[in-house]
């Protein structure tokens, strides 16, 4: 039951309310005007004095508006600037060769000849080998960091695998140079050749001499710059997995490896695929690391162990010393064309990562 | 539905003589309110008195918050809320499209449900707003704190760590400096969203007391879902229920002698 | 229950498990073998002299003055100007623009930007500042890396602005502070730790960048602080010392290899150090 409210005890409140009128002591005495009692006197005099404050500083209000939203502009800018440039500094390239740039293979600045098709096919071959190689690994170390590994090394060994992430890609292509492609050439490369050279099609993949640097050499740098991009988008897809779902498969007798391959992969499949594309986007654009173990020839091979090159190991290698309005402008159509490829698998690579975003909430 | 509202000040009580005449601070003409397409609030219309508490009570979801933040327009901060009708704060109409908000807002000031300290030292949270409308000299805004300090009955247990983040304090503690920053810009209303909701029992009755006092000098309007404390506090109530104002009259009378049906069963529990 | 098909359930996820740890060990053998070859290498030549000479002609004896000099002067106009565009344009479309239009289409060009191989963006400055100038400079270099900072500033900005909770920038406003001075007083205080990570991130990003200063900034054998000629940075001088075929060049370039690793791997335990102490509070 509430209790019962008299009015004889509202008023008895009221009466013991302190008198107020607008003075108050201050320390040492002095009557002081209350400065936070807004009185009627002072009321309106407060109105004028503020408004002129607020007024002035509404200049400065919308100002600071419009300042963000012409930054916003400018990043919209900067894309376009990016694509228009490329554009029209390809453009006497392409008026010259025409689409044909996009298929022949030779590329000879003496005579003016060039083609894209070396630089592309190493391209896109180097980077699909990276990612065979680093999606599966990339996957693996995701799923023992979210399964297997014991709490106290999670940390750590997270932060071992980002710090792979962290290392410039030059140092991977000084490292790649001087430290994995002798290796490879005195090491690996002869077993693999003399392994393989009765092996109808294998052959021919793995064919010889053994340099060292090549295809094979970038394609296996590339993997490891990729995979702790792959590893840290993964493990953040895996961890999402509610833990009712896990559970529930626990408790009917699955074992560890059921439990992630139907259970987990299932459902952040759209989560790991955005983040393969992002790395194969990261591995297409992939400049330093490549440019020192590619080879840095203008031909496509059969075998894997030779020398290649990619588009931007060609750009890197070449753009300095191009004289000549359609070299330089052949260099700038094989970075048009990078672009859109990138710009092709990102945008996939973003829908993606979008639509699963929205399914976690 | 019917609604009361007292023409002249109560009558038969003649201890009250010292108190002024009820006069109009704010008065709310035929408010409706819009999430986007659905009606929040339908037709409230409904005096606040100066230097008096009005309670704003009923179950969840009746609008009593959403009348609250159109006194001081917060709801322009979102797109899809708008409002229509008049709410008028000496003697303009504060829905108006072409009103100062941040004038409005520092003559209309609110403390929320959450203790909301700025990320500064104790002192700068209220020092702010004061730096904002004047330009004083050190002692003078270090007095403007202290008084501020003072009303908001915080100061004997702040006044030696003036310079610690005020996210260090405790929850009642960050309640009462929020309530300090707002007496401090001298607002001459106050608007409280159920503000001890997040706070322990002992904090709600310190800042139970300090409404109290604030009363004399401040019209005070407090959304509460606790009608225990909204008996304490205030001295006029309104019931509202689905976007509508049910009943409006002296607090006593709403909770001894109700006239509608629906606040009866709410004040008694029977729903809400 | 059928023995062998669970004996051969358990025999899959035995391979599995062993598979992940084999992975694992891989990744942290590879990264344990570039570091430690990286400080074998780089740290022998590391003495007072690269500090204080420049880089010197093949057989010469020298440092890396000029390099380190170049990329700090650099490093630090992009900030400059690549910082404060980001952190507008993520302001912009956090409190101003949060569900217009222009902020889901700059959101998605950001990403874009963000991912972009950093090579065509080179080229992009190439077309816009140097063939117009004539000539390379260390100005087209800091604008170059500006660009590369401009989309992790943006994207920073605008996740960190997001997590500041609404009630505080209603609080803001309850005493009648105008729009500008709440983001700029209060928004930007409560999310400072985050964006200070962020420019440290950007900051390691950009100091291995190389390729696009490749045809910027060029490179400088002597010491130079014009901003108007081509200036030497230290990924500029790693990429031509490497390729060389002269020993002590190759050693030059192994030490400032190792430079500039310790200086991403300093900041980024910096920016965790930052993340950390956030969480904490």
């Amino acid at each position: 039951m509430l209790p019962a409210f008299t009015l004889a005890q509202w008023s008895q409140n009221v009466a013991t309310r302190r008198k107020f009128d607008g003075r108050m002591n201050a320390p040492g005495g002095k009557a002081v005007v209350d400065a936070t009692w807004q009185g009627p006197d002072l009321a309106a005099q407060d109105v004028a004095t503020r408004a002129r404050v607020l007024n002035k500083l509404r200049l400065g209000d919308i100002f600071f508006h419009q300042l963000t939203k012409s930054a916003a502009i400018l990043v919209l800018a900067v894309l376009g600037g990016v694509i228009l440039s490329l554009f029209l500094g390809a453009l006497p390239a392409f008026s010259e060769y025409g689409l044909g740039f996009l298929v022949t293979e030779s590329w000879n600045p003496v005579t003016e000849k060039f083609g894209a098709l070396a630089p592309i096919y190493g391209t896109i071959v180097t980077s699909l080998i990276a990612m065979l190689i680093a999606v599966p690994l990339g996957l693996m170390i995701a799923m023992f960091l979210t399964e297997l590994c014991p709490m106290w090394l999670r940390r750590p060994i997270g932060i071992a695998i980002e710090l792979l992430a962290g290392i410039p890609s030059i140092i991977y292509g000084i490292w790649g140079l001087f430290v994995f492609a002798p290796f490879l050439q005195q090491h690996v490369q002869p077993q693999v050749i003399a392994l393989f050279e009765n092996v109808p099609v294998l052959s021919t993949l793995f064919a010889g001499p053994p340099f060292g640097i090549g295809i094979l050499t970038a394609s296996l740098i590339l993997a490891i710059m990729v995979l702790p991009f792959i590893t840290s988008v993964s493990r953040d897809v895996f961890d999402a997995v509610p833990p009712v779902l896990k559970e529930a498969a626990y408790g009917l007798g699955w074992t560890q490896w059921e439990v992630w391959r139907y259970v987990v992969l299932p459902f952040t499949r759209i989560g790991v695929i955005g983040g393969v594309m992002l790395g194969l986007g990261r591995a297409l654009g992939e400049t330093m690391a490549v440019t020192f173990v590619i080879g840095n020839a203008h031909r496509i091979s059969a075998s894997l162990l030779a020398p290649g090159t990619t588009i931007s190991a060609t750009i890197a290698n070449e753009f300095t010393e191009a004289v000549g309005d359609l070299y330089t402008s052949s260099l700038i159509a094989l970075g048009l064309i990078l672009f859109i490829i990138t710009f092709i698998v990102l945008a996939i690579a973003r829908y993606l990562l979008l639509r699963i975003e929205r399914r976690i909430g | 539905m019917n609604m009361v509202t007292p023409a002249t000040p109560p009558v038969a009580t003649p201890r009250l003589a010292d108190v002024p005449a009820l006069k109009d601070k704010i008065a709310i003409r035929n408010l409706d309110f819009y999430y986007g397409q659905s009606k929040a609030l339908k037709g409230i219309s409904l005096p606040l008195y100066a230097n008096r508490a009005t309670a704003f009570i009923g179950p969840s979801g009746c609008g009593k918050s959403t009348l609250l933040r159109v006194l001081n327009r917060m709801y322009d901060l979102y797109p899809n809320q708008r409002a229509e009708g008049q709410v008028v704060f000496d003697g303009t109409n504060i829905l108006d499209p072409g009103l100062d908000l941040n004038l409005l807002r520092a003559r209309i000031g609110m403390v929320f449900q959450k203790p909301t300290p700025f990320p500064m030292t104790i002192y700068d949270n209220i020092a702010f707003g004061i730096r904002l409308y004047e330009k004083l000299s050190k002692s003078e805004i270090d007095g403007r704190v202290e008084q501020a300090l003072q009303r908001g009955a915080l100061w004997n247990e702040v006044k030696d760590k003036l310079n610690a983040n005020g996210l260090s304090l405790s929850g009642g503690q960050q309640q009462r400096l929020c309530i300090a920053r707002t007496v401090a810009v001298r607002p001459e209303v106050i608007l409280f969203d159920e503000p001890c909701s997040a706070l322990d029992p002992i904090s709600t009755a310190k800042i139970e007391e300090l409404i109290d006092e604030l009363k004399t000098d401040y019209t005070i309007v407090i959304v509460t879902h606790n009608m225990q404390q909204a008996a304490r506090v205030s001295d006029k109530t309104a019931f509202m229920y689905l976007g509508e104002l049910i009943e409006f009259d002296d607090t006593n009378k709403i909770f001894t002698s109700p006239r509608d049906r629906r606040t009866q069963d709410y004040i008694t529990g029977r729903f809400g | 229950m059928d023995a062998s098909l669970y004996a051969s359930r358990r025999r899959r996820n035995h391979l599995a498990a062993t598979a992940s740890y084999a992975a694992t060990f891989v990744g942290l053998t590879v990264l344990a073998l570039i570091l430690g070859v990286l400080f074998w290498h780089g740290f022998g030549g590391l003495s007072l002299r690269v500090f204080t000479e420049m880089t010197p002609p093949p057989g010469a004896a020298g440092g890396l003055l000029n390099a380190i000099v170049g990329s700090l002067i650099m490093t630090t106009l992009a900030l400059l100007i690549g910082a404060p565009i980001g952190v507008l344009a993520g302001t912009y479309m956090a409190e101003y623009g949060r569900h217009s239009r222009l902020t889901s289409l700059v959101r998605f060009i950001n990403d874009i930007l963000l991912s972009a191989p950093s090579i065509v963006v080179g080229l992009f400055i190439y077309y816009v500042m140097v063939r117009p100038m004539g000539h390379f400079s260390g100005i087209a270099g800091a604008v170059v890396l500006a660009v590369l900072v401009v989309p992790v500033m943006v994207r920073t900005t605008e996740d960190m602005l997001r997590l500041v909770p609404d009630t505080l920038r209603e609080a803001a406003a309850s005493i009648g502070l105008p729009r500008s001075l709440m983001i700029r007083r209060v928004a930007y205080r409560a999310a400072r730790a985050g964006i200070v990570t962020g420019l440290l991130l950007a900051v390691a990003r950009i100091s291995g960048e190389t390729a696009p200063l490749l045809f910027t900034a060029l490179n400088n054998q002597f010491y130079s602080t014009n901003l108007n000629a081509p200036m030497a940075s230290l990924p500029s001088v790693i990429f031509q010392f490497a390729l060389s075929p002269y020993k002590d060049w190759q050693n030059l370039a192994w030490t400032g290899a190792l430079i500039i690793t310790l200086a991403v791997l300093a900041m980024s335990i910096m920016a965790r150090a930052l993340t950390g102490t956030r969480k904490a509070s």
